[in-house]
């Protein structure tokens, strides 16, 4: 589903990825872990299209198709999302235009008609139940005056909402509650499916107990270091980092 | 008639017009607006056409857009325009009565519109003679000839415009529209003057749609002097869609009693240039001024909004929200003036002038000025010019939606914030999907939305 190889990515002329090598298969969970400033959330920004960054090395397909080469919103029609760390409040967009209009662009992409109000609506209210969103929220502008958790129930309710193929979750967990953790992670599960991939971008350990991950990665000083499976997560958060750094040799 | 046209390219050009012409543009008009006339034609001529010298104009130098061979329209002229094409047109399932005027003069076609019992809606230059008793106490009071060069303009060579008259406790349900069109078989100098008198716990609310009807170029200085009575309320909404090779400038002159309400938004979507000054005077305990606009510029369009808040006494509440989207090599000014009086104390006076440049070569110049002389006053001040959020742009596309599109949806909800204060619900529907239009460049045909933009 995505390759990634050898990937170099550059902002203001400081190389903050400096050969990333990943590959998720449909289906797979991946967490990458990784201390402040490892360069976890320049990975998902680059996979995403953020403008600003400098690829100045290697490549990345998506489905097939060469991923660096599209734009942000042709990302986002081919199946990509990024549920952000800090999502934006946009006052004055409302909630549902976003999404009508979102899902239709991508209805369109697929050659597909627009839905009718009546089907629109009905989608609405189903991902907002499985995500447990306030109607009230989902009439409101985008996340204008949301809570930290409330933005994120909304970042995991656009998932739904757009049933992406790959969903990159940065730091989801930040902010959250225990209870709010538990919905979060109950929308993202049920929409894992055998062609569905997620990357977990945490730093705590916390949330893989309910986001349970195939692989883990630990991403330091912008490459991956060290690869294992849910019991390297437990292992970093028992001992930190520092031993990654001794292995490394620093 | 002697002359219905004459030209000129300066300030002494238009005394000249003025002195040489003398009877005819004193001809039907009463004595006080006459004696009005001898008092400006001297202060214009002191003052001279503004630039940018005048520093209430630093920023738009109105010299070159007098130079042009214009013709003015002294006396009434029938203009061939169809009303029915223009009802046609008019806001779409909006329950108002509709009013037009021609280059500055109260249409001759014009059909008497239903009206409260005492309400006087028409024509300057008749009521002038036929209910002399009812304006000309108002007429010219408040209209600033010493000062300001196109006030005294407008005074010397006002001829018609429109009277509003709502007596106490009336209050006028229907929205009036009313349609200010230049057109012409030639470029064309319009002047119309206006004035709104709502009475004690009236209330009222006024839409004016400044449209030009032919490609000729024009130029038009329209001043309206509004007198909001004890605890009235009025709502005054002004939609700019003129052609890009016209200039609008506008003088609203507003003094509210004691406890009124005056709520103003003015929208402007096309215009090369446009001038409004806005000078309201908060003269009575409790009285609120709510002032809104918004517009939107590209090509070379320059767009300038002029306020100054006057509180004059305490209690009063004054805010102001101002936005402007600048595209191309289009430009814009926002200047807002508050002054708060000796003992005006308990003032609330607030002030924003929000700015988005789409563009590298678009200019926008905003000034706040405050002066506060009491010590019990809460004001604020904000301004900001900046580009288009790209966070919020790169959050909307990150979920598929293309460019252009997030960037339409982030300009409208951007101008939203001043359309949704207009509290005639089937206007501010109009005005965003005009807006949506403007932005996507496929501005409704409808002559009543625009004509010929340039």
């Amino acid at each position: 589903m995505l390759k990634i190889k050898n990937l170099h990515a550059t902002i203001d002329g400081k190389e903050i990825l400096k050969g990333i090598d990943l590959e998720v298969k449909p289906g797979e969970v991946h967490a990458i872990m990784g201390p402040n400033g490892a360069g976890k959330s320049t990975l998902g920004n680059v996979l995403t299209g953020r403008e600003g960054y400098d690829i100045t090395e290697g490549e990345v397909e998506f489905l097939g198709k060469d991923l660096l080469d599209m734009e942000a919103d042709e990302r986002a029609k081919e199946g990509l999302f990024l549920s952000f760390q800090y999502p934006v409040e946009i006052p004055g967009v409302s909630m549902v235009n976003f999404m009508k209009t979102a899902v239709n662009e991508k209805r369109k992409h697929q050659g597909l008609q627009p839905l009718k109000a009546g089907e629109f609506l009905k989608l609405m209210r189903e991902k907002k139940e499985l995500v447990e969103l306030k109607s009230e929220l989902a009439n409101r502008s985008v996340n204008e005056g949301f809570s930290g958790g409330e933005k994120k129930r909304a970042e995991i309710f656009q998932m739904a909402m757009l049933e992406p193929r790959l969903s990159i979750l940065d730091e989801t967990d930040s902010g959250l509650d225990i209870d709010a953790l538990r919905t979060v992670a109950k929308g993202v599960n049920a929409l894992r499916g055998e062609d569905r991939s997620s990357i977990v971008v945490t730093h705590y350990q916390r949330l893989l107990d309910y986001i349970v991950p195939d692989f883990v990665h630990v991403l330091y000083n912008g490459k991956i270091v060290k690869t294992g499976t849910k019991e390297l997560a437990l292992e970093l958060e028992e001992k930190g980092y520092d031993w990654i750094k001794k292995e490394l040799g620093e | 008639m002697t002359v219905n046209t004459a030209k000129y390219t300066a300030t002494q050009d238009l005394v000249d017009l003025y002195n040489g012409n003398l009877a005819m543009w004193e001809k039907d008009s009463p004595e006080w607006m006459n004696a009005a006339r001898k008092e400006a034609v001297e202060h214009f001529q002191k003052l001279g056409i503004p630039s940018s010298r005048n520093e209430n104009y630093k920023y738009t130098d109105l010299r070159k857009w007098f130079q042009a061979d214009y013709n003015v329209y002294p006396t009434y002229v029938e203009r061939d325009m169809e009303m029915r094409e223009l009802f046609k047109c008019n806001v779409p399932e909006m329950d108002t009565a509709l009013v037009l005027t021609a280059n500055g003069w109260y249409s001759h076609k014009n059909k008497a519109i239903a009206l409260p019992e005492g309400v006087i809606m028409g024509s300057l230059a008749e009521i002038a003679q036929s209910n002399p008793e009812v304006i000309s106490e108002y007429y010219n009071q408040l209209a600033d000839n010493t000062n300001d060069p196109l006030a005294a303009l407008n005074t010397m060579l006002a001829k018609d415009g429109i009277v509003f008259y709502v007596p106490n406790n009336v209050v006028v349900e229907q929205p009036i529209q009313i349609i200010n069109m230049l057109q012409s078989h030639e470029d064309a100098f319009a002047t119309q003057r206006n004035l709104f008198i709502i009475g004690r716990n009236a209330e009222a609310k006024i839409i004016f749609c400044d449209h030009t009807m032919s490609g000729h170029r024009f130029l038009a200085n329209n001043l309206t002097e509004i007198f909001v009575g004890e605890n009235a309320t009025f709502d005054f909404y002004n939609l700019q869609n003129q052609h890009n090779e016209s200039g609008n400038l506008t003088s609203t002159y507003v003094k509210q009693a004691a406890s009124s309400t005056f709520n103003s938004n003015v929208a402007t979507l096309h215009g090369g240039l446009v001038r409004n000054n806005l000078i309201v005077r908060l003269a009575g305990e409790g009285a609120e001024a709510n002032l809104s606009g918004m517009s939107l510029a590209d090509g070379k369009q320059h767009i300038d909004n002029f306020l100054s808040i006057n509180h004059e006494v305490g209690r009063c509440n004054s805010n102001q929200l101002y936005k402007n989207v600048l595209d191309d090599r289009s430009s814009g000014a926002f200047t807002g003036k508050i002054h708060v009086q000796r003992d005006a104390q308990q003032t609330n006076a607030f002030q924003r002038n929000a700015n988005v440049l789409a563009s590298e070569k678009a200019k926008m110049n905003t000034k706040p000025q405050l002066v506060i002389d009491a010590n019990d006053v809460k004001c604020s001040h904000g301004a900001t010019v900046g580009r288009i959020d790209e966070d919020a742009l790169f959050y909307l596309k990150s979920r598929g939606i293309n460019d252009k599109e997030a960037r339409l949806m982030l300009m409208l909800a951007f101008t939203h914030e001043v359309i949704q204060n207009i509290r005639v619900e089937s206007l501010r529907d109009r005005l965003d999907d005009l807006v949506e239009k403007r932005f996507r460049g496929e501005i409704s045909k409808c002559h009543n939305c625009a004509y010929r933009c340039g």
